[in-house]
């Protein structure tokens, strides 16, 4: 049963960001509400205020520009990042991923910076979004800021976000020549959350032969999205072989830091970490090659 | 607490209603409007039975906050006929027996809809997508696949 709370609604940012600074330390942001809502449902959250910001203007949106790449507002519903032309064309990582996210029903009304501020190591944007380099903009009364999406997550549903400030963007710049970005989850039920997920970006030399830069993003493998940079770290200045490929899913599978519960063991984890691993940077390699 | 306006459009009729901001869309549906439809299934998000249309798309009503529809336009399962005279969408799946208890019955017929609005020659494969937040218990999918195959493919086309 949800508990009662007194509801305000903003339509602009600098009203939002008056009312978080009014009601500091008492409310709680609702946009899509599909994962805020079953958390209120179960009164595991029982804020006194509850500030609506799907109705803010000019959050709502997704630009792409040669120069500063990709950008997403923080109430962009995942169903507009889905049906974007501009993201099937440049990012289309973020279609597969979308396509695998929750229901119709749920994309249709969920956003992509709920998700985020949401800090479910288990969501699948933040793996993707930091495999693609993102940066997200916050802005609270006094001034806004940028932080890279992977300083972003703190802890298990805790994020950078401060009292008072609001998320505002995800933006991630163009992929560099010979770059494919790639993602995948593990789970029983199609487009449930991933009992394990992981993103890889592979950026090959202009010849298409050795890496040179590499992100392997675990999701649901620790308490906040993670990057395996060891692993990443062994396959920069490298050509890729069967060899190579087991030794860095190897090290990423010992780089997660999972959970047991109802869904799997700790170990089960891991294998499957392991299993993903080699199989995503395989396929963002072969997909580097051919890249443009 | 302090309850709230909303003005809210379901099925083409205005509405201004009082009511407790923690209110869900399928309690203000149901209890409010008598719109009982739309239903109450799993009430967290996963099963897909009190999906309505909220300006064109697909929600699950137990998962939207009333206030959140202000302004909006919402359809039910009961603005589906004209009357006695059944959609197409209905009249298939009658014809195909795509209910067993019936409880998923307007979820479907609501994503169904939002499906062949949006793409009005699906594949099997959008179909299955299309009605993949909507859960069967009775496990009546094929049936309830066959239904909306036979009215893209337009065997209901006089009856719309």
């Amino acid at each position: 049963m949800i508990r009662d709370f007194n509801y305000l609604r903003a339509s602009t940012v600098k009203e939002a960001l008056d009312l978080l600074e009014q009601h500091k330390d008492d409310y709680k942001i609702i946009c899509g509400g599909q994962s805020l809502l079953i958390l209120m449902r179960q009164g595991l959250v029982a804020p006194e205020y509850l500030i609506d910001i799907k109705n803010i203007k000019g959050l709502n949106t997704i630009n792409f520009d040669r120069k500063n790449g990709l950008r997403i507002g923080a109430t962009t519903t995942h169903r507009a990042v889905e049906k974007s032309p501009l993201i099937k064309k440049h990012y289309s990582v973020l279609l597969d991923m979308e396509e695998n996210l929750a229901s119709i029903q749920t994309r249709n009304w969920g956003t992509v910076g709920g998700n985020l501020a949401h800090g479910d190591p288990a969501g699948d944007p933040g793996p993707v979004f930091i495999a693609l380099n993102a940066a997200v903009k916050m802005a609270n009364k006094e001034r806004e800021r940028t932080l890279p999406l992977e300083e972003f997550f703190i802890d298990y549903f805790e994020t950078a976000l401060e009292e008072g400030e609001l998320l505002l963007e995800v933006q991630m710049p163009i992929p560099p020549p010979k770059t494919a970005t790639v993602y995948e989850k593990f789970n029983i039920i199609k487009n449930e959350l991933g009992i394990v997920s992981v993103a890889a970006s592979i950026t090959l030399d202009e010849n298409g032969l050795s890496c040179k830069d590499a992100r392997v993003v675990l999701g649901a493998a620790a308490p906040t999205p993670k990057r395996a940079k060891k692993a990443e770290q062994m396959l920069v200045g490298q050509t890729l072989d069967e060899k190579l490929l087991d030794k860095v899913s190897e090290k990423a599978s010992q780089e997660a830091d999972p959970i047991a519960d109802i869904h799997a063991t700790e170990a089960y984890r891991r294998s499957m970490v392991k299993a993903l691993a080699g199989k995503m940077v395989k396929k963002a390699w072969e997909q580097a090659k051919t890249s443009a | 607490m302090k309850k709230t306006l909303l003005n809210i459009t379901v099925n083409d009729e205005t509405f201004e209603l009082y009511i407790k901001p923690k209110k869900l869309l399928v309690e203000v549906l149901r209890d409010e409007l008598g719109l009982t439809g739309t239903k109450r299934g799993c009430n967290t998000g996963a099963c897909g039975a009190c999906t309505v249309l909220l300006n064109g798309v697909t929600v699950k009503s137990c998962s939207v906050l009333a206030v959140q529809a202000e302004g909006a336009e919402v359809t039910t399962v009961e603005h589906l006929a004209d009357g006695a005279k059944l959609s197409a969408l209905q009249l298939s799946f009658l014809d195909q027996g795509a209910y067993q208890c019936g409880f998923c019955t307007s979820g479907m017929l609501m994503s169904a809809t939002a499906l062949l609005n949006e793409e009005p020659k699906p594949t099997r494969e959008d179909i299955k997508e299309g009605i993949h937040g909507n859960i069967c218990r009775c496990t009546g999918y094929n049936s309830i696949i066959r239904a909306i195959e036979a009215v893209a493919e337009g065997k209901y086309r006089e009856k719309r």
